[in-house]
């Protein structure tokens, strides 16, 4: 793979940032740069990823401080100009409330954090996130969320459906959208959307806490290898 | 002149407001049985400096509309009083 710089945007309170450089770092020829949320400089950023955590406390509504920070403009326009953008967990929540995606998270229907391994569904792999993987393949993400039910109005929905936008969905292990597969209570058991262009992702689960066997899992991988193969163009 | 906005945020009707639910039970547990429904909202107060009431109206509405609530989720209500 030729040179990809894919900066991490660090937010006060991420806490996945280093996970996320640790698994962006382990892939040949790809260079994580640490972006402070203060910063206005995107450092050449191939691909920005938005990693997990707490940002700003999730003071207010998860990610609603966050989507403020100076950074987050370039981020916006980096993003408007059709150039990918990964957000993870909190990093799902701030695309939501900067309006980069639709619809909003809120509390799960539970009222536990929940933090497990969950089992997702890749409903569409025709994105550049998802294309190394199989349509409808199963794949085990662990998720750490409290906010992580996935809302939006029926219009909003109905859109999201129609034109693929959709990319994640809990399932079971036979790939069965069910309620009990649902642990968060998410709208048609949303996991991950893109928006209508397809460059930006916002997904709950942790692709990068699954992304080396001794972790129990490897199914992150080939999201952020899809990801840096559409970079390069190779 | 300043102004006290007094900001209501509420979850959209149709939004599962798992916390009301939760004290909801409470309630009922407690003996409530006539409490039929909870429902948890944010109360914010707001200092705003501005030279006339309809300029910190203007000025609250849109906070509110930008930072204060997400309009995909909750509603808004405030009500402005001089501060003296």
């Amino acid at each position: 793979m030729a040179d990809v710089t894919v900066g991490i945007v660090v937010f006060p309170g991420s806490n996945c940032d280093h996970d996320t450089e640790y698994a962006v770092a382990s892939f040949p020829g790809v260079r994580p740069v640490m972006l402070w949320h203060n910063d206005h400089d995107l450092k050449g950023s191939d691909a920005i990823i938005l990693p997990g955590g707490f940002s700003f406390g999730d003071y207010l509504r998860c990610g609603s401080i966050a989507r403020f920070s100076p950074l987050m403009r370039e981020v916006v326009e980096f993003a408007r100009k059709g150039r990918p953008v990964l957000g993870i967990c909190n990093g799902f929540q701030v695309l939501v409330e900067s309006g980069l995606l639709e619809g909003a998270l809120i509390r799960n229907t539970g009222k536990k954090f929940i933090c497990r391994q969950s089992t997702i569904k890749v409903v569409n792999n025709r994105t550049i996130f998802t294309d190394g993987y199989r349509q409808d393949e199963v794949l085990h993400l662990p998720v750490a969320h409290g906010e992580g039910n996935y809302i939006a109005s029926p219009e909003t929905i109905e859109s999201l459906e129609a034109n693929g936008q959709v990319v994640f969905r809990y399932s079971d292990d036979e790939g069965s959208e069910t309620a009990e597969a649902n642990f968060n209570g998410s709208l048609g058991n949303i996991a991950g959307i893109t928006n209508r262009q397809g460059n930006v992702l916002g997904l709950m689960p942790h692709p990068e806490r699954a992304s080396e066997r001794l972790l129990g899992s490897e199914d992150g991988r080939r999201l952020f290898e899809s990801l840096f193969r559409h970079v390069t163009g190779s | 002149m300043a102004y006290k906005a007094k900001i209501k945020v509420t979850l959209r009707p149709s939004i599962l407001d798992v916390q009301g639910k939760a004290a909801q039970h409470a309630l009922a547990n407690l003996g409530y049985s006539s409490v039929e429904s909870v429902r948890i909202g944010k109360y914010m107060e707001v200092t705003i400096e501005e030279n006339s009431a309809v300029e910190a109206e203007r000025v609250c509405s849109e906070i509110c509309q930008k930072l204060l609530s997400n309009p995909v989720m909750e509603d808004f209500t405030f009500e402005l009083e001089p501060v003296n």
